[in-house]
């Protein structure tokens, strides 16, 4: 399955398990969604289940709330990461604390799925990567998957979860994995191992990093797209690296991350978002409190630039195989 | 340029401090000259309605014309005694505040009667979604004064476990739902619970309330919005009290157009009600409650009323605003009115009257010495300083259980 297929196989076995599912979002209904992850849930489970909304994200974000409220477990669909932005409130000051304000009287399970990342010609917006400001915000779950099996069994997890959570979708990686370098196509998921996704019911937990490939020289951390860049360069470099996927941004796997960096003594952190207090910031944080007697080179980050994410000069903005390569040769160079 | 005679229209207050209080620009037809339409009406042919006003008590106490609700002396007097013991309570508890046992309060005196009237016409798997100048919807739902006082305490008993500032209630147990301190974000969600009662099949409604300032918000939009679209079983409330701290209504848009005719733009009922009749309020809750129960959808209804008392306890309503205002307000005080009234069918006196204040008074003071019994946020005793990582996640996540243990609290 692509990654777009395993999201959409894990809203239909979730509709089909419990009535209390329901997905709703902007032109997820009718058209299946204009990433084409909703795709012919409408038309298998009814309207009253899978339904489009005006284009209101505050307004999806409130009613999504009132009906976790109400005893249904909402789905709703953010249609690109950038809209959030006006549901800011709803999810910070409401759907967060809602559980924490009422003394555990009032809580709502709603999981917000939204694509998110660039590489797809999107412009400053269309592309941006938000991780940062919602793993910030206590009471919200935030993850990321970087692969369908992953996305189908995370998917699954987060709906069932009894808090909320923000579920990002790299939409460069929907349809095929994607090493960063815009020359070549992109990869097949049906080639790629975890694209062998069953079709049942199964969960992945949320809040456990997974090591994508194992290593002793280089820990490389990441998520999302820069998963797969991180492989190719580590490849490229010849350095036998361990490729951690985060996968979950709150709560973090920090004894995993840890673990490996003790191990090897040197660190790489990529992601696609900007730099700033971006996620590798609070990464780079809580490695060095758990690692700093081991460490034997400093913490690189390789991410996008402090700039809006440009249209003309993506792949200037996109931190691709080119410079995490360099920053692999600068970390190994150090003695 | 010169910005001083520029053309921007900045709104006004109609009167500030040392002015009188003049209210000839508020013009109310009389008691009983609105119809009362269908139920089932369809929304064209009631477009004039927001424009109007729902009054049954005329200038002599009488209930008149079409909306009266005809209702039993029984929930007159009940309703009389929940406005009594909110404003009792409201009294209690800033005198409180004053006296330095609570960081904060709102008192909701001269707002007591929309809400019980709208409590006691609503059913009680209804859900209400109030601001937090309705304590008097928490009492009309039977949550215990003295839970209601232990909030406000922040002390061990407080069901909120300390999180809370004073006022912001929750009681589930009587569908009263949790308070939040941002303005409007209520609206929306009630939207939602009303829209999943009517996925699962269910007859209950929601009722929201926001403030004429908070109508503002987009949240008010959405709310309006996805009700009108997916035809909730809601009744959405502006209660129009003319202030929104120190700003008049006409800051939040009511200067140009009542706020009850916004619901025409969605195609949905808009009724514009004397929010200090108790009668007219339970009249006009009746019709839309049972509007949405008949699955016609929402109703947006406007409660013109005033709000007597300065914002919060922080405020100094004097700042801004006549000393006088509420006095000569031409819509009077709720509890008078309907005591008035009760006492004009034969069904009330004023010795009652002055017995059940005596009453409830004591009530409220019985309750507040057993609340402050199980401490002050001063004094203590206070909910557990562990309490502060619960509830955040339902189950504490690691990081959280190393914070706590930081900080030397173990459970």
């Amino acid at each position: 399955m692509t990654m777009a297929q395993a999201l959409n196989s894990a809203m239909d076995v979730m509709l089909a398990r419990d009535p209390n599912v329901l997905i709703f979002g902007e032109d997820v209904g009718y058209f299946g969604g204009v990433f084409r992850v909703t795709e012919g849930l409408q038309k298998k489970y009814g309207r009253n289940r899978v339904f489009d909304t005006p284009i209101a994200e505050g307004g999806i974000v409130a009613a999504a709330i009132g009906m976790g409220v109400n005893g249904l477990r909402p789905v709703v669909e953010i249609q690109f990461c950038d809209y959030i932005h006006p549901a800011f409130d709803q999810l910070v000051s409401e759907l967060s604390r809602l559980r924490y304000r009422s003394g555990g009287q009032f809580w709502s399970p709603v999981t917000v799925r939204t694509p998110c990342g660039g590489g797809i010609h999107g412009g400053q917006t269309h592309s941006q990567s938000p991780e940062a400001v919602y793993a910030h915000v206590c009471g919200l779950k935030t993850v990321m998957p970087s692969n369908p099996y992953d996305a189908k069994g995370m998917l699954i997890s987060a709906i069932e979860d009894d808090d909320p959570v923000i579920f990002l979708e790299p939409k460069r990686l929907y349809n095929g994995p994607f090493a960063g370098d815009p020359e070549q196509q992109s990869g097949r998921w049906d080639a790629h191992p975890k694209g062998e996704v069953p079709d049942g019911y199964y969960t992945v937990p949320l809040g456990q990093a997974e090591v994508v490939v194992p290593g002793d020289e280089l820990t490389i951390v990441g998520y999302g797209t820069l998963v797969h860049v991180a492989v190719a360069a580590a490849r490229e470099a010849g350095v036998c690296a361990e490729i951690i996927d985060v996968r979950s941004m709150m709560p973090l796997d920090i004894d995993t991350l840890a673990a490996s960096v003790k191990k090897n003594g040197r660190c790489l952190i990529v992601h696609e978002a900007t730099r700033t207090c971006g996620y590798g910031a609070e990464l780079s944080a809580q490695i060095q409190e758990a690692c700093f007697w081991s460490l034997k080179a400093p913490i690189e980050r390789v991410t996008g630039w402090d700039t809006p994410y440009p249209h003309a000069q993506e792949w200037e903005y996109f931190p691709g195989k080119k410079r995490v390569l360099e920053a692999i040769r600068r970390i190994m160079e150090i003695a | 340029m010169n910005p001083l005679t520029g053309k921007l229209h900045i709104p006004d207050a109609p009167f500030r401090p040392g002015q009188h209080a003049d209210y000839s620009k508020v013009t109310l037809p009389a008691a009983g000259e609105l119809e009362r339409p269908d139920v089932l009406v369809e929304e064209r042919l009631i477009r004039h309605m927001p424009y109007s006003m729902i009054r049954v008590l005329d200038t002599e106490h009488r209930a008149v014309g079409p909306w009266n609700p005809n209702l039993d002396v029984e929930t007159l007097r009940q309703g009389l005694r929940f406005m009594l013991l909110t404003r009792a309570y409201d009294d209690r508890m800033m005198r409180a505040q004053r006296q330095g046992k609570l960081t904060f309060y709102v008192k909701s005196t001269g707002e007591e009667g929309f809400t019980v009237a709208q409590c006691l016409a609503l059913r009680p798997g209804d859900m209400l979604f109030t601001t937090y100048r309705q304590p008097a919807a928490a009492i009309a739902r039977g949550a215990p004064l003295v839970d209601m006082m232990c909030q406000c305490l922040s002390n061990s008993r407080d069901n909120l476990r300390g999180r809370q500032v004073p006022t912001l209630y929750s009681f589930k147990e009587v569908n009263f739902f949790s308070i939040s301190g941002n303005v409007g974000t209520q609206f929306p969600q009630a939207v939602g619970w009303a829209m999943a009662s009517n996925y699962k099949g269910e007859d209950h409604i929601a009722s929201a309330w926001v403030g004429e300032g908070a109508s503002a918000e987009g949240d008010f939009h959405y709310a309006m919005t996805f009700a009108s679209v997916y035809e909730a079983p809601v009744i959405l409330n502006i209660v129009n009290n003319q202030w929104a701290i120190s700003t008049f209504q006409d800051f939040a848009g009511g200067e140009h157009c009542p706020f009850a005719a916004r619901a025409l733009g969605y195609g949905m009922p808009g009724l514009r009600v004397d929010g200090n009749d108790f009668l007219a309020v339970y009249a006009a809750t009746q019709w839309a409650a049972g509007r949405a129960r008949a699955g016609k959808g929402a109703t947006l209804i406007e409660l013109y009323t005033y709000r007597a008392e300065s914002h919060s306890s922080s405020d100094d309503a004097t700042r801004y605003r006549p000393v006088d205002d509420w006095q000569n307000w031409p819509l009077g005080d709720p509890i008078l009115r309907l005591k008035q009234h009760l006492i004009d069918l034969g069904e009330w006196t004023e010795e009652r009257h002055l017995a059940l204040e005596a009453e409830l008074k004591q009530a409220v003071m019985d309750a507040w010495q057993e609340a402050v019994s199980y401490g002050t946020l001063e004094e203590g005793p206070r909910p557990p300083v562990a309490a502060m990582f619960e509830h955040v996640y339902k189950e504490l996540p690691p990081h959280l259980i190393k914070q706590r243990r930081q900080l030397g609290v173990e459970p």
